[in-house]
């Protein structure tokens, strides 16, 4: 039978392609568990889950709590603004104290790049990257591409474009990973401050042109612009940034074909994407949030079958 | 391995049926009742009935795939962990009669998951439990089936496999066990 052939899910570049399908096929299991009228299975009741976040999070959190409740495992939760690590402690040791209370695996979210790698390497629990700076946000990635297969049905041979603010973003990365691992086209879209230097040593495309890459596109992911990570201006105002990568429905309708529109949100309304485009029938934005609570049960899941009793 | 075949073909035939009539002395003509095949290898013996059921009344039967991956208490006990198949149950089981149905029943661990994920879908009126096979005295819960195809006394190292035309080519019930030397040897 099959099994992961990780430890700890720090992030997509790990993966292999069939770890990646496993944790989609195990998803949709989960996902028409959460419509049950129960929505709650026992298998992970022996175990405890601490979510351990230094940088704030609404839907990754909630959506991380819910997968955990619903699998029946007991949930701690510790934010950095009531933590010790206002007091000095270190990372290592703020986990070393969690886990001597009998915690079996750690979600993170944490603004150092490569955090939870670091972490899996010091620590004997299981350990989920939930988004580590601007490095990877491995679990958004699997549940956009458990999206795009519940919408078209397969990844392979799709062509995903990814807009907005790609030097920033976690999610791009992670993205970026697990749709060429499953076969997809990528292409990046966004101002040229915007987009890494050696981005297409990941055999990425790139544009500057919105319009052209969602002629191009059969699924364009729409990100947000992280101001809170911009130490310089990368580009003159958002008014300007929005008029040349901001998604209206006047463009969406231009287009020669119908194409899907995804956001990892939060959404920056009349930002990078209109509201008539977020509440359109193209948009699965919602349909991503569900996802992603049955894709962190399916990851949890698979990650707690390799705890050692 | 020895193989012995349990049933053939002509046989297993015969009982499906009988189930089938056993089925309707109790539940008349499936009004309110419901078939529930538990994955990954009762719902073939689901599937069988509900033709047979429906070819009989002539009405449809309703029925439903329940997987109990989930449920199971075996959850990190095993190398691997456990992989779930499908389970479709896209109605409301809320004051039916439920028949689970499974193709052997062993330990009874199988039936308390199944009961247990059944639950989840809500609060049924009755549930009965139907198999093809009952390995009798190797229970490890006190579980008894309401409907049985065929009682065979086993020891725990046999294995008791159906297989299906059109799974695995052909209808029979087969037991396999060590062979006496087999068992001389260890």
């Amino acid at each position: 039978m099959k099994q992961l052939s990780v430890d700890h899910l720090t992030g997509i570049v790990d993966l292999t392609r069939q770890d990646i399908e496993l944790i989609l096929e195990t998803a949709a299991r989960f996902k028409e568990v959460i419509n049950r009228p129960i929505k709650k299975v026992p298998s992970l009741r022996d175990i405890t889950v601490a979510n351990v976040f230094f940088e704030n999070s609404t839907r990754t959190r909630l959506s991380f709590e819910l997968a955990q409740k619903r699998l029946s495992a007991d949930v701690v939760n510790f934010s950095a603004a009531s933590s010790s690590v206002k007091k000095g402690e270190t990372l290592v040791d703020t986990v070393n104290n969690i886990l001597a209370m009998k915690v079996d695996m750690v979600v993170m979210r944490h603004p150092n790049p490569g955090a939870a790698k670091f972490l899996s390497q010091k620590i004997k629990a299981k350990v989920v990257n939930a988004g580590d700076g601007t490095h990877e946000h491995p679990t958004q990635a699997l549940l956009d591409a458990f999206s795009i297969q519940e919408k078209l049905g397969t990844v392979e041979g799709k062509k995903v474009v990814i807009v907005g603010d790609i030097l920033h973003s976690r999610v791009a990365l992670s993205n970026i990973y697990c749709l060429q691992k499953l076969g997809a086209e990528v292409m990046v879209c966004g101002p040229s401050t915007l987009i890494p230097k050696y981005i297409h040593q990941l055999g990425v495309r790139v544009s500057h042109n919105l319009r052209e890459a969602l002629e191009w596109c059969d699924v364009a992911n729409m990100l947000r612009i992280q101001l809170e990570r911009q130490d310089i201006a990368y580009f003159p105002s958002l008014r300007e940034y929005s008029l040349l990568f901001g998604l209206d429905l006047n463009l969406l309708d231009s287009l020669s074909k119908e194409i899907i529109v995804m956001h990892p949100g939060p959404i920056n309304r009349g930002v990078e994407i209109s509201s008539d485009v977020a509440d359109s029938k193209q948009s699965i934005i919602l349909d991503q949030v569900e996802n992603g609570v049955a894709v962190r049960m399916a990851v949890i899941y698979l990650l707690a079958a390799k705890i050692e009793r | 391995m020895e193989k012995q075949v349990i049933l053939n073909a002509t046989q297993l035939e015969l009982t499906l049926k009988r189930l089938s009539h056993e089925l309707i002395e109790t539940h008349g003509n499936f009004e309110n009742t419901i078939l529930i095949g538990l994955q990954p290898r009762g719902i073939h013996v689901a599937t069988r009935l509900k033709i047979i059921l429906e070819t009989i009344l002539g009405r449809a039967v309703q029925a439903g795939n329940l997987d109990i991956t989930f449920h199971r208490d075996d959850f990190r006990r095993r190398e691997t962990p456990l992989l779930p198949s499908i389970t479709n149950i896209d109605f409301s089981i809320e004051n039916k009669r439920i028949i689970l149905i499974d193709d052997v029943l062993f330990t009874g661990r199988t039936i308390r998951a199944g009961l247990d994920a059944l639950l989840t879908f809500g609060r049924p009126s009755q549930v009965q439990l139907l198999t093809l096979i009952d390995r009798r005295l190797s229970r490890d819960l006190p579980i008894q089936a309401d409907y049985i195809g065929k009682k065979v006394d086993t020891l725990s190292t046999e294995r008791v496999a159906v297989e299906w035309q059109d799974m695995e080519g052909q209808d029979q019930v087969l037991l396999f066990s060590k062979a006496a030397n087999e068992t001389a040897q260890r």
